[in-house]
């Protein structure tokens, strides 16, 4: 079922709607999730269930918000990101601009990263990759 | 143990949905409080009995092994009062399926018939969903004497293919 972006984007706004409260209209391309749509990572979980539930696929733990490099010593000192803990995340993330992160790699700013257009990227290409 | 706000399950699909009902009464403190003059049981209690009505119905698929937890109430709104002598009926649906980092509620409250309120909650496994303070091995949420009054309850016997009783 091949799904254009503008629908993905649709589908990716009601999702967020629901699980943030915010109005459709403050849900644009470039609005991040953490730093304009008010997202706690409790509302990571929340996201991800509404996307599977949507699009029906399963999103593999860490695959969207890669909570697994934030729990682990080898990546996170003093609540900032290592620089294997930067690499893994530009791993991650390929479609994701890090060099202002990179400056100050501090766990809280992970959540700035993340903007509905890398969303609606990662449904398009997880849609993709399953055949279609 | 005092801060239970439901008074027993009446219908208990496992996975899927629970039904529990709570009688109002002058007896509670409270209300003597809650509004001086116009009793009426508070909205955030309401919120809680349907908490814990999902918590046991979250909990009990996995046996009560893990720590449910209630993380987020995503939406609630409220329609009526509810006054001492009313008995409410608090419904819990999950939504789409019960998973190892936690589940979605759909909740509804009536009395009579009559819509209460209306609830979403989110529901997290402390140690499967990254708990940001470390907890201890034992289960501070389904200890031994809540889960020995579960059990006396009979959970399963209220399941819609069981014949209707008590529990």
């Amino acid at each position: 079922m091949a799904l254009s972006r503008d629908e993905i984007m649709e589908k990716v706004r009601e999702a967020l709607v629901d699980a943030l409260g915010v109005d459709e209209d403050e849900v644009t391309p470039d609005a991040r999730i953490g730093g304009d749509l008010g997202a706690e990572s409790i509302d990571f979980l929340d996201i991800v269930f509404r996307l599977e539930k949507a699009f029906n696929i399963k999103i593999p733990r860490g695959d969207l918000f890669p909570d697994n490099i934030l729990t682990s010593d080898e990546y996170v000192q003093d609540g900032k990101l290592t620089p294997k803990g930067i690499e893994e995340l530009k791993a991650r993330l390929p479609y994701a601009d890090l060099a202002e992160f990179e400056k100050n790699p501090t766990v809280q700013d992970i959540a700035d990263l993340f903007t509905v257009d890398m969303i609606v990227g990662y449904i398009e290409a997880k849609l993709g990759g399953e055949g279609g | 143990m005092r801060w239970i706000w439901i008074d027993k399950f009446v219908e208990f699909e496992s996975g899927r949905r629970a039904v529990a009902v709570k009688n109002v009464t002058l007896a509670e403190e409270h209300l003597h409080d809650h509004v001086p003059g116009y009793p009426v049981h508070p909205p955030t209690l309401m919120i809680e009995g349907l908490a814990q009505t999902a918590g046991v119905l979250v909990g009990e698929v996995f046996d009560f092994h893990e720590k449910v937890v209630l993380a987020k109430v995503t939406r609630a709104t409220f329609h009526r009062h509810v006054v001492p002598g009313d008995q409410i009926r608090l419904e819990a649906n999950v939504m789409g399926e019960v998973r190892p980092e936690g589940a979605s509620i759909e909740g509804r409250i009536t009395c009579n018939g009559h819509l209460v309120a209306e609830i979403e909650l989110m529901f997290a496994h402390l140690d499967q969903s990254r708990a940001p303070v470390e907890s201890s091995d034992e289960n501070f949420v389904f200890n031994e004497d809540f889960i020995r009054m579960l059990r006396m309850r009979h959970l399963s016997d209220l399941s819609k293919d069981a014949a209707p009783g008590d529990a």
